[in-house]
C-alpha cells in the first residue's frame, strides 16, 4: 500500500440550487478539484462518485457514468463507479478512490459527493431520507430520521443530565461558524432562545436542531504522495481513512446513546495513523442534529462520555480550545446535501490544513479529522488529514 | 409498499414472533436467522428457534413527532418510544391510550394491536403493535403465550379485522 494525498479540492455553493441540475453541480465541483491539482485529464484513472438516492430523488440511476459523459470524459471510457452508504455515502466513496491510490491499480482519481434534495417536496425528501433507517422496523412504526436521533436525545439526556441549552448551542455555533463560508446554505446567526423556542420536529429536537435539505456537490483529486509536489506547494496526506457499521435499527444497540460504529471507525483511524484525538486541532462531524454532534464528539474520543452537552455549551470546541469543530459551518449551517457531505468535510479539512480557509482559518492547523455518518449510525467513515512536509 | 411485503412480516407485527438462539438463549425481535451475541456466530446457524413475546415492556426512551413519518399525518402529535421488553428486545413502536406530555421513562407498557397507516383511501391498511400503559389495560396481548414455539410449528397468524 503507498500513501495518498489530496491533491486539489473543489466545491459547489450548498442551499436550494433550484437553477442548478445535477449533473451542472457535480461537473463543477469536479472540474474545480481537477483545476485545483494541476491535473490533466489524460491522467485520471476513474471516477468514485457518492451519492445517496438519485433513483429516488430524480429518477435517475447510474450517475457516475452520467458525471463523467458530461465532464467530457466518456470518449476515453474511464471507470466510473456510484458508492451509496445513505448520509455516509461522501465518506464511502472518498475511501474507495483511497483504496483505489494506495492499492496502486489507479494513480490519480477524483472522488465526487452530489445530492440534489430541493427538486422534491420537503415531505418527499424527508421519507426518503429516513429510508436510511430501517424501514421495516422503525419507519413503519412511525419514526422518521430526526424522531430516532430523538429517541436517542431523550436517552443522553436521562443519563447524564444533558441538558436542551447545551443540544442547541450546538446549532448556534453551527451558524456563527457558517456565517464565515460563502458556499453555506444558511449565513445567519442563531441565538440560543430562537433554537429553543423553534417549533419542534420530534421532541426534544427542533427546526433548528435538524439540518436543513440542501443541494450541493463537492469534490477531490486523490493520488500518490510521492508525486503530489508535481501538483500542488502544499499535499494534503490522507493519513488514514477508516469504515466502520453497526446495527442497522437504534433498538439493536448495545448503548442506545453511543455510535459505536464511530468509536470504532476513529480507534482503527488514529491506530493507522499513529496518532491520538489529542493531537487533532480541527475537525468536521456529523452534526445533522444537535444531538449527533454530541454523540460523534464523545465516541470520537474527544471528550468524555456524557461530558460534552456541558463542555459544548461552555465553547470548549468554538475555536478557543486546543480542537475547533465544524469551522465550514457542518452540516447545520453549511447544508446537508446527504451524498456530498463527507466529501466537502475533507474539502473543508484540506483548506484548513493548507491555510486558506481566509475569514474561518483555524491557525496552525496540521491534522484534521472528518467523520460521516450514515442513518442512525449504521455506517461511519473517520478519515484523517495531514499537512505533508 | 406492496401488499406482499407487508403481508409476509404479518407473524411478527401481528403477534411478536422473534427468535431465540439456543447456543446462548439470547432472544430476538424480529427473528434472526444468525445470534450476534454469539462468539463463533457460524454456531448458532440453524440453531435459531422461534420465540414469541409477550408484548410486556418498558419505556426507555420517547419522542414526540411532529412532523410525521409517510402514512402518519393524520396522528400529529403522536409518540414514538424504545420499549424494553421484559424479555430483553427493545421494540419501536407507538405509544397510545395516553397524552403525549403523559409519557415518562420509566412507564410500564404493553403492546397492543392496531392500525398503524393506510396507504390513501383506495390502498393497503398496514397493522400491527403499538403500546399501551399497562396500568391502564388499555392494551389487549396481541397473541397467546410467552416462550419458545416449537420449531415445527410456525408462529399463529392473525387476520386484520374487518
Amino acid at each position: 500500500m503507498r500513501e495518498v494525498a489530496v491533491l486539489g479540492v473543489g466545491q459547489t455553493r450548498f442551499g436550494e440550487l433550484w437553477d442548478r441540475s445535477f449533473r451542472e453541480i457535480g461537473i463543477e465541483a469536479g472540474l474545480q478539484a481537477l483545476v485545483d491539482a494541476k491535473l490533466s485529464s489524460a491522467q485520471l484513472g476513474g471516477l468514485f462518485l457518492g451519492n445517496m438516492a438519485s433513483g429516488s430523488l430524480l429518477d435517475q440511476e447510474q450517475i457516475a457514468p452520467l458525471i463523467l459523459d458530461y465532464a467530457g470524459l466518456a470518449r476515453r471510457h474511464l471507470p466510473a463507479v456510484r458508492v451509496e452508504g445513505g448520509g455516509a455515502s461522501g465518506a464511502l466513496a472518498l475511501h474507495a478512490g483511497y483504496l483505489a491510490v494506495a492499492s496502486g491499480l489507479y494513480d490519480y482519481v477524483v472522488v465526487g459527493g452530489a445530492e440534489k434534495l430541493t427538486d422534491v417536496p420537503d415531505a418527499t425528501a424527508n421519507q426518503i431520507t429516513s429510508a436510511t433507517a430501517d424501514h421495516e422496523w422503525e419507519v413503519v412504526f412511525g419514526a422518521t430520521l430526526p424522531a430516532l436521533w430523538a429517541l436517542i436525545a431523550r436517552r443522553h439526556m436521562h443519563l447524564y443530565g444533558t441538558t436542551r441549552e447545551q443540544l442547541a448551542s450546538v446549532a448556534v455555533q453551527a451558524h456563527a461558524m457558517g456565517s464565515k463560508n460563502p458556499n453555506a446554505h444558511y449565513r445567519n446567526k442563531l441565538t440560543l432562545e430562537q433554537v429553543v423556542g423553534a417549533g419542534p420536529v420530534a421532541e426534544p429536537l427542533g427546526v433548528f436542531d435538524c439540518a436543513p435539505l440542501s443541494d450541493g456537490a463537492a469534490a477531490v483529486v486523490l493520488g500518490p504522495l510521492e508525486t503530489a509536489r508535481r501538483h500542488t506547494d502544499t499535499p494534503i496526506r490522507l493519513a488514514a481513512s477508516q469504515v466502520a457499521c453497526d446495527t442497522m435499527a437504534v433498538q439493536h444497540r448495545h448503548d442506545l446513546t453511543a455510535l459505536a460504529s464511530t468509536r470504532e471507525a476513529a480507534v482503527r483511524a488514529f491506530a493507522q495513523a499513529r496518532r491520538a484525538p489529542a493531537d487533532v486541532q480541527v475537525a468536521e462531524v456529523h452534526d445533522a442534529y444537535t444531538i449527533s454532534a454530541l454523540l460523534s464528539l464523545e465516541d470520537l474520543g474527544f471528550v468524555e462520555k456524557g461530558r460534552s452537552g456541558p463542555a459544548f455549551a461552555a465553547g470548549e470546541f468554538g475555536g478557543s480550545g486546543r480542537l475547533t469543530v465544524n469551522p465550514s459551518g457542518g452540516l447545520k449551517a453549511q447544508g446537508r446535501p446527504f451524498g456530498a457531505v463527507g466529501v466537502a468535510q475533507v474539502v473543508e479539512l484540506v483548506r484548513q490544513l493548507r491555510g486558506e480557509a481566509k475569514d474561518r482559518q483555524v491557525s496552525g492547523a496540521t491534522l484534521g479529522l472528518a467523520q460521516d455518518v450514515g442513518g442512525t449510525g449504521a455506517t461511519s467513515v473517520v478519515t484523517l488529514l495531514e499537512r505533508a512536509n | 409498499m406492496s401488499v406482499a411485503r407487508f403481508w409476509r412480516e404479518t407473524p411478527r407485527r401481528y403477534n411478536l414472533g422473534g427468535s431465540k438462539c439456543t447456543t446462548c438463549g439470547t432472544v430476538y425481535f424480529p427473528p434472526r436467522s444468525v445470534c450476534p451475541e454469539c462468539t463463533s456466530h457460524r454456531q448458532s446457524i440453524e440453531k435459531m428457534v422461534p420465540f414469541q413475546l409477550s408484548g410486556d415492556g418498558e419505556v426507555i426512551s420517547y419522542t414526540i413527532v411532529h412532523d410525521a413519518a409517510e402514512g402518519f399525518e393524520m396522528q400529529v402529535p403522536y409518540v414514538v418510544a424504545l420499549v424494553q421488553t421484559v424479555e430483553g428486545p427493545i421494540l419501536t413502536g407507538q405509544v397510545v391510550n395516553v397524552e403525549p406530555d403523559g409519557v415518562r421513562i420509566g412507564l410500564k407498557v404493553r403492546a397492543t394491536f392496531r392500525k398503524l397507516r393506510e396507504e390513501g383511501k383506495a390502498g393497503v391498511i398496514h397493522y400491527g403493535y403499538k403500546f399501551a400503559p399497562a396500568e391502564e389495560s388499555g392494551g389487549r396481548r396481541p397473541a397467546g403465550r410467552t416462550g419458545t414455539v416449537p420449531a415445527t410449528e410456525a408462529p399463529a397468524r392473525d387476520r386484520a379485522p374487518a
